[in-house]
């Protein structure tokens, strides 16, 4: 939206006449942006805790949280961050202190620096970097590392099998969950979030469909999004901190604030992951707007961004808790074997397909598919024919 | 330029530190800890040597997948975890002669310079000229790495199997 870049603009020519130097222009931006983002995921991740509990209380015929605040328990969430950081801190005395200390930072500074490259509205983001999405790819899987130390340094048999699960998890989910981002990125032909949504605002799939990636590249938006389940450790994947068996997995022996910063970055995290979603494969604050009285083209233009943006994210966060109270945990031998023989191998097909695609051009595309589904044909022919005989053996 | 210049230097100091912790230190899962915190810094070194590309990889190649299989394979086996490592073994000496010999060599190609050590190129963008570049001019040494890797991770397969 022009009107920050203006009160930027009007920060900088403030600054420069009294004589101060640039770099504290830009450290005091620096410092804004990342108040805003602070104050944004704290207001987002208490939000999403109260209705994630209401989400659940209402799958299970039940209310939920509802004295606290007056409407429908509103203020739960406040009442219980409050506790949290009022509660005694507790080190365990066989733990290792310095990364006992570190691991919650860690997990958080990773949740938090992934918020640098999302595009709240058009030419809304705090830095358009070239490489956005492989930035945030990158960032957000240093959450792990923070889990690792955290399962370690608590000097407890649960925290570390929750910490050496939740590292093959990340490990073997992240493959198939980059190679399917690489889809959306291939046809934008670029990897900064902000052009990536301009493409998809600029086209249209035919003629009356959004030019958004969801349409051509629906198998990649289902490989990301149950991947994101599992790089947020939430059901049915979470089986790093499976109640019923590890009891709370890696963060056990955390309590009171540090436990809070925990809770925190999974919150953050699964708006994280929305954020990417909604950017790459639903046209991120494309929609559809109109004037609003006594505002500017831009500033209606932006306000409709962002809640466009907002929209879909929170749509998907209320797919995820969806998910998560309706599906049973899966077995960590299901889930390694549903990541690298199954999602792996679609994801590279994707791959592969979208390239040949983006190659062939307009003209040549048709060509390409007919191609695609002749060669499918033939092979859903001969594995049907191999199954057929391999029945006729078995029943021989 | 001289804030560039001080970024650079804490970064330096910091890459440094972390390495020393991990060369240096009796606990191996706290060496591994370092080591991503090392990782992390040199990926900083990069950005400003204006290669983001290069520096994303490196965290989500090295951070976010080598060192997590490290940590991984320490945990599982408990008895390393468990107890100090020594520090120093027998080849002391000779490890002493071979980085002597490597810092020499950097400093000679770093004082004398070596026709390949140039500076940024300040490209707009540098991905898609990486891309264009590993897919042209350099295609045979990244096929060669290719088929490299390729035979390492079936070795390693080999190697882990048990004859049934």
């Amino acid at each position: 939206m022009m009107i920050f870049a203006d009160l930027v603009q009007a920060l900088y020519a403030f600054t420069t006449s009294w004589g101060i130097p640039y770099v504290v222009f830009a450290l005091v931006v620096m410092t804004i942006q990342v108040g805003v983002v602070v104050g944004y995921i704290a207001v987002a991740a208490m939000f999403l805790i109260w209705w994630e509990r209401k989400i659940s209380a209402h799958i299970q015929v039940r209310f939920g949280p509802m004295r606290v605040g007056g409407w429908h328990g509103w203020a739960q969430s406040i009442a219980d961050g409050i506790k949290l950081l009022l509660k005694e801190d507790i080190i365990p005395a066989g733990a290792d202190r310095v990364v006992f200390v570190l691991a919650p930072m860690v997990v958080f500074a990773a949740s938090l620096a992934a918020y640098v490259t999302i595009p709240w509205g058009p030419g809304l983001i705090v830095r358009d970097l070239n490489i956005g999405i492989l930035y945030m790819v990158s960032i957000s899987s240093l959450a792990v590392v923070g889990i690792v130390m955290a399962g370690w340094s608590s000097n407890n048999k649960y925290s570390v099998l929750g910490a050496i699960r939740s590292a093959a998890q990340a490990v073997s989910y992240e493959v198939p969950m980059v190679v399917a981002l690489l889809g959306p990125v291939m046809l934008a032909g670029t990897m900064s979030m902000g052009r990536l949504v301009e493409k998809q605002a600029q086209g249209s799939w035919l003629g009356i469909l959004p030019g958004w990636y969801v349409f051509p590249q629906l198998l990649a938006f289902l490989i990301y999004l149950i991947c994101a389940l599992a790089e947020c450790n939430r059901l049915p994947f979470d089986i790093p901190e499976a109640e019923s068996e590890l009891v709370a997995g890696f963060h056990v022996e955390y309590s009171g604030m540090r436990f809070a910063i925990f809770f925190l970055a999974e919150y953050a995290n699964m708006f994280t992951v929305a954020a990417i979603a909604t950017t790459l494969f639903l046209g991120g604050w494309d929609g559809w707007w109109v004037r609003l009285p006594g505002l500017s083209p831009e500033l209606s233009h932006g306000l409709f961004g962002l809640a466009w943006f907002q929209g879909k994210c929170y749509f998907l966060i209320f797919i995820m808790m969806w998910l998560r109270w309706t599906l049973a945990r899966v077995r960590v031998d299901q889930l390694m074997d549903f990541s690298w023989k199954v999602l792996l191998p679609l994801s590279f097909a994707n791959l592969v397909i979208t390239g040949w695609v983006v190659v062939a051009g307009p003209q040549g595309r048709l060509v390409v598919l007919g191609i695609l589904l002749v060669l499918a044909l033939t092979i859903g022919l001969a594995v049907r024919g191999r199954g057929r005989a391999a029945t006729v053996v078995a029943r021989g | 330029m001289e804030i560039k210049l001080a970024i650079f230097y804490v970064l330096a100091a910091f890459t440094l530190w972390a390495a020393g912790v991990v060369v240096l230190g009796k606990n191996i899962v706290r060496a591994a800890v370092a080591l991503i915190f090392a990782f992390c810094g040199v990926a900083g070194l990069y950005v400003t040597l204006e290669a983001e590309f290069l520096a994303a990889v490196q965290v989500l190649i090295y951070v976010g997948g080598i060192t997590i299989l490290l940590l991984f394979a320490i945990m599982l086996t408990s008895r390393i975890s468990a107890t100090a490592s020594r520090v120093v073994n027998d080849q002391v000496a000779l490890s002493a002669i071979a980085g002597a010999g490597l810092l020499a060599g950097l400093c000679y190609a770093t004082l004398e310079g070596i026709p390949a050590l140039v500076g940024p190129p300040h490209l707009p963008e540098t991905s898609p000229f990486l891309g264009r570049a590993l897919l042209t001019t350099y295609a045979l040494p990244f096929e060669v790495v290719s088929v490299l890797l390729l035979a390492g991770m079936v070795g390693a397969i080999v190697l882990a199997r048990k004859e049934s």
